[in-house]
């Protein structure tokens, strides 16, 4: 049958939020059987509030946009925008707006939000005042926050946080954090645990005042400072109040229905109002005298209005108010009902004051249950906590490696998965159960989370669940008997380590011969650079003597740029350079027409190289005494250093001579990834160690050895691997551990990554290393020092050899000729790449 | 530029077989046209497409990654920018784009390689 658009009953929506979103969202999902009609008083269709400070990273309105551009008409919704709704006619069963706009109604649901919670404070009204709510809000505060040096933010709970980190990216000089109650996020975390946090936000440069009453506002027409009952005063520019939120009822209270004292549209258990055809849903609605202030509830609250209108049964019964954030990079989260104590329970806590790190369990007396609790510093654990309560699973007879971690985070919460039952909530935000996900892998073959994405929204949300869907994915597939590994690819059924094992015993020393012996097919894109990294890594050969398996940048020893030109990056180890040789580079780079730059790693880039003219370059180079920096290369990169003992009046040892050693030990080695090292001469860093694969770091008795330490995307502090040791240990433990990660790593996995997933962390690595736990030590050395007496610099190799040197050309059938279509535009006197 | 008259399409002595590498590929001009020229020398093939990558307009596909995909073996080139693949036989994208590259006939005849031209 096909109804006409007049037979169909109307909703009507007031409030195009995250709810109301969702809402049509999950109602379409159900039946096309409703008119839909959407009244939103923001200019803008839906975005992600919860996400909404990313908009000061760079995200524009439309990255927040909770639906692609044209949504809402793909799918029959009538959407007002910039336009609210003032009046419910009930008798009448229509709405009025603003605008003008007379909408009827079979169904009516509100979905109105909250408005920020602005206190009655004297002076309020003052330019420079803000609140946190909205697009528009950060769109003032940004532009305010140009002028402005220091900043406050009124309010210590998660959304004051929140803003208190967007002023820190505004580049205010100053920001603080004003609480009117004794501790920080009161909703939240117990005391020891606000502590800790406030401890930790401190350490990154904010300013937090608790117990303080705010009395006026000072200044004429702009802010100058805030007035506190205890007779001080703070001098700041400008103040974003975050002082709680109130719900959005003014609409219902003008119609007549029934609201809380404290604000909130009262609702029943179907998200009905006191009118059975309105509903409430989201931060507007009021159940069971609570509002629920997060985005998940909400999402609920909409599923049951959704599932109602469609005959369903489904009920709200609460929600849990659990939450993990990030806050200001630091790592908070509550679960369950995080404040018992004794006698209703018991608690342990543990607490590293130096990390930053405070976690508190609470248990039920008889040692079955876990309760609830508070992870300050690290919430690795919180999904599996989380499940733990909410699916009363047993605890196991030592509660505290829940927190302790026996063997790091990650690897018992992979193994607790197991135990929860298939209605375990996983993903809240989209309520995917356990049994949702298992069930996409059994029965779709969904094997990766993007795919389970695409198939129930798991993880789409606030994402905080994507861990354990991972994880999930991974022992499911692993209970159905599919033996997953990181495979090199479809030509090889092996890991990188299998592999390099493989060829290493087979004594292996070409890729045809690698897939002959252990592969199928002719190889491809992934599987040629890994053997081609292995061999490298094994027999250390000049590898464009195989150059058609080399990645790009490796086949013609040279990055490839944009409009398919090269840089060149000679070595300068440890960034030390004479002044004759930084004349050569300035002679080279001027007579081949080369972009100039000076590199992140202390050394100099040249771009802009035809293809053909690089052996012409390097030749020159060589000649100056330069050798290849290994700038394309997964190889040793840069060991970068500061000035040291030499010249610093702070400097304890002599860094750049141990840099420059270091770099011209380990130059020119593939590895799995690229690696990089920092030499510093003492604790201030100015060498930056600590983000580097490896980083020594003077102190009085010696040297400090940090590895696996990582810049990029993500990047992570290294860890200490050994204390005070002297240059020739320092030396050992670093042939040893990099042999061990040559050997053992998957393809293009960096020393962080590496470590990372290694069971047992660093304190195995440590065994491995220091104390020679597996028995490989002395293979490994001699490895190593194969590796170092073998080195050749590769392009001196290419240059001198005319077999190799004549792979360098554009056309094979007229070497001489450059790519006539590689073209430059110039800027700031020096050429750059066409835009493509 | 010599030329063998053949049904069709105009053979072009291009190179000898030894100008481009084993299982790799070079850029041949033609006139003003840039063909990429893959010798695949694991299976005794040559092929031949456009060198231009359509992803992001780069003359680049000669000094991409060659290889297999799939039960088929199918043929194909990696671009070096972007890793978009392309099957060597229809010069469709195999990476899910809807690119197509232009491919020519190739025939070797002792160490001569010549490309089809239309
Ligand atoms: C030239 C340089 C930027 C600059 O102008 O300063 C640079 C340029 C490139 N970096 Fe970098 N990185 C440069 C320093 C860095 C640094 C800083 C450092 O080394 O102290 C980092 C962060 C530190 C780190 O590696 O942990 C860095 C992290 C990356 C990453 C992210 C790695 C990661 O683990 O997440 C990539 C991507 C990758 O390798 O997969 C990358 C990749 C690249 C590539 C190779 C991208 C590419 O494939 O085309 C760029 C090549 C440009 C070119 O055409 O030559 N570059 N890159 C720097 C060269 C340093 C040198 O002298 O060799
Ligand atoms: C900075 C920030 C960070 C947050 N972080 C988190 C987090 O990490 N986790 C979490 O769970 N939650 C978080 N929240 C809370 C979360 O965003 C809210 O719970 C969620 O947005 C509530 O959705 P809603 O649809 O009920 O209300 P809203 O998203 O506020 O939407 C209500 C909409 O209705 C409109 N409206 C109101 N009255 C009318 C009217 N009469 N006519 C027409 N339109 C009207 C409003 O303009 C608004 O657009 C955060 C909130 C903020 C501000
Ligand atoms: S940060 Fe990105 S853009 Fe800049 S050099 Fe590195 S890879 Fe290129
Ligand atoms: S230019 Fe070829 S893949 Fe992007």
């Amino acid at each position: 049958m096909n109804m006409s658009q007049q037979d169909l009953k109307t909703v009507v929506v007031v409030g195009n939020g995250m709810v109301g979103y969702k809402f049509c969202e999950k109602l379409l999902a159900k039946t096309s059987a409703f008119n839909i009609v959407v009244f939103g008083e923001e200019p803008r269709h839906a975005y992600d509030r919860v996400h909404l400070s990313e908009y000061f990273n760079g995200k524009s309105a439309d990255d927040l946009s909770m639906s692609h551009l044209g949504w809402y008409s793909e799918n029959n919704i009538a959407l007002h925008l910039g336009d609210t709704i003032t009046e419910i006619n009930r008798s009448e069963k229509v709405i009025h707006s603003l605008k003008g706009v007379s909408q009827p109604y079979d169904y009516l649901v509100l979905a109105t939000g909250s408005s920020a919670f602005v206190p009655d404070i004297p002076g309020v009204e003052k330019d420079g005042v803000f609140v946190y709510r909205t697009i528009e809000d950060l769109d003032l505060i940004q532009n305010y926050a140009k002028a402005a040096r220091k900043g406050a933010v009124l309010g210590g709970g998660l959304l004051g946080l929140e803003a208190a980190k967007a002023l820190i990216d505004l580049g205010l000089e100053e920001t603080h954090v004003i609480e009117f109650a004794p501790r920080l996020m009161p909703r939240q975390i117990d005391s020891a645990g606000s502590a800790m946090l406030q401890a930790k936000l401190e350490t990154l440069d904010l300013k937090v005042h608790m117990n303080k009453s705010t009395s006026s506002i000072l200044g004429d027409s702009n802010i100058k400072g805030l007035q506190f009952n205890d007779d001080t005063s703070l001098e700041v520019d400008m103040l974003v109040i975050s002082a709680g939120i109130r719900p959005r009822d003014e609409l219902a209270k003008l119609a007549g229905l029934e609201t809380g004292t404290r604000g909130g549209i009262v609702v029943n258990q179907k998200m009905q109002t006191s009118d059975d055809s309105i509903f409430a849903i989201g931060e507007c609605a009021l159940y069971d005298g609570m509002i629920y202030g997060l985005v998940a509830p909400g999402y609920e609250m909409a599923e049951v209005v959704a599932a109602h209108l469609c005959a369903g049964e489904r009920t709200f019964n609460g929600y849990d108010m659990s939450t993990k954030l990030k806050l200001i990079g630091v790592d908070v989260a509550s679960f369950g009902d995080p404040f018992v104590t004794e006698p209703d329970s018991r608690s342990i806590v543990f607490e590293d004051s130096h990390k930053g790190v405070y976690k508190r369990i609470n248990i039920s007396n008889d040692g079955k249950y876990l309760l609830g609790g508070v992870l300050i510093g690290d919430a690795d654990a919180y999904n599996i906590l989380l499940q733990t309560v909410n699916n009363n699973i047993l605890l196991p007879p030592n509660p505290e490696d829940l927190i302790l971690g026996a063997r790091g985070g990650e690897a018992s919460a992979g193994a607790g998965v197991v135990t929860l039952p298939d209605e375990a909530l996983i993903c809240s935000c989209e309520a995917v159960s356990k049994g949702d996900i298992c069930g996409a892998v059994t029965d779709l073959n969904v094997t990766t989370v993007e795919g389970m994405k695409k198939c129930n929204k798991a993880g789409t949300g606030c994402g905080g669940c994507v861990p354990l869907v991972k994880d999930l994915i991974h022992e499911t597939l692993k209970a159905n008997g599919t033996y997953i590994k990181n495979v090199v690819c479809e030509h090889f059924d092996y890991s990188r380590q299998e592999l390099f094992d493989l060829m290493k015993l087979n004594k292996i020393k070409t890729y045809d011969a690698a897939l002959d012996h252990f592969g199928k097919g002719d190889g491809c894109e992934l599987c040629k650079p890994t053997v081609a990294s292995i061999l490298a890594s094994l027999w250390n050969d000049v590898i464009v003597k195989q150059h058609t398996i080399q990645d790009s940048n490796d086949r013609y020893l040279a990055n490839i740029q944009k409009g398919g030109t090269y840089s060149v990056v000679p070595r300068i180890p440890g960034g030390e350079i004479t002044p004759d040789k930084l004349i050569v580079i300035g002679q080279v780079a001027k007579k081949y027409n080369l972009y100039t730059k000076i590199t992140g790693g202390q050394r100099i880039d040249l771009f802009g190289a035809h293809l053909s003219e690089l052996p012409d370059i390097w030749s020159e180079l060589i000649d100056a005494g330069f050798e290849s920096g290994h700038a394309y290369g997964k190889a040793l990169r840069t060991v970068k250093s500061c000035v040291g003992s030499t010249w610093c009046r702070f400097g304890l040892h002599d860094s750049v001579s141990f840099a420059i050693e270091i770099e011209e030990r380990y130059r020119g080695i593939r590895a799995p990834h690229k690696i990089k090292g920092g030499v510093s001469g003492c604790v201030r860093e100015c060498a930056e160690a600590q983000s580097k694969d490896f980083g020594i770091i003077a102190t009085e008795k010696g040297w400090n050895l940090y590895v696996a330490g990582n810049g990029g995307s993500k990047p992570q502090h290294a860890q200490l691997l050994a204390t005070d040791i002297d240059k020739e240990t320092c030396v050992k433990y670093l042939d040893r551990f990099l042999m061990f990660y040559i050997n053992t790593a998957d393809s293009l996995t960096r020393t962080a990554t590496w470590l990372n997933k290694m069971e047992g962390g660093l304190s195995y690595l440590k065994n491995v290393v220091i104390n020679d736990s597996l028995g490989i030590n002395a293979q490994l050395e001699a490895e190593m020092q194969g590796l170092v007496d073998s080195y050749h610099c590769e392009w001196k190799e290419a240059v001198e050899n005319p077999d190799l040197r004549k792979q360098f050309a554009h056309f094979v059938n007229a070497p001489k000729e450059k790519d006539p279509l590689v073209a430059f535009d110039t800027m700031r006197e020096q050429v750059k790449a066409k835009e493509w | 530029m010599e030329a063998v008259i053949d049904i069709a399409v105009e053979w072009v002595f291009v190179c000898k077989t030894d100008d481009v590498p084993q299982n790799g590929g070079g850029c041949v001009k033609v006139g003003d046209e840039q063909i990429a020229l893959y010798n695949f020398s694991r299976r005794g093939e040559w092929y031949a497409t456009q060198n231009l990558c359509p992803h992001k307009q780069q003359m680049v596909l000669s000094r991409g990654m060659i290889g297999s995909t799939g039960d088929t073996c199918e043929p194909k080139v990696a671009c070096p920018f972007h890793k978009k693949t392309f099957s060597l036989l229809s010069g469709e994208c195999l990476t899910g784009e809807e690119y197509q590259l232009k491919t020519y006939p190739v025939k070797v005849e002792g160490d001569r390689v010549y490309v089809g031209i239309e």
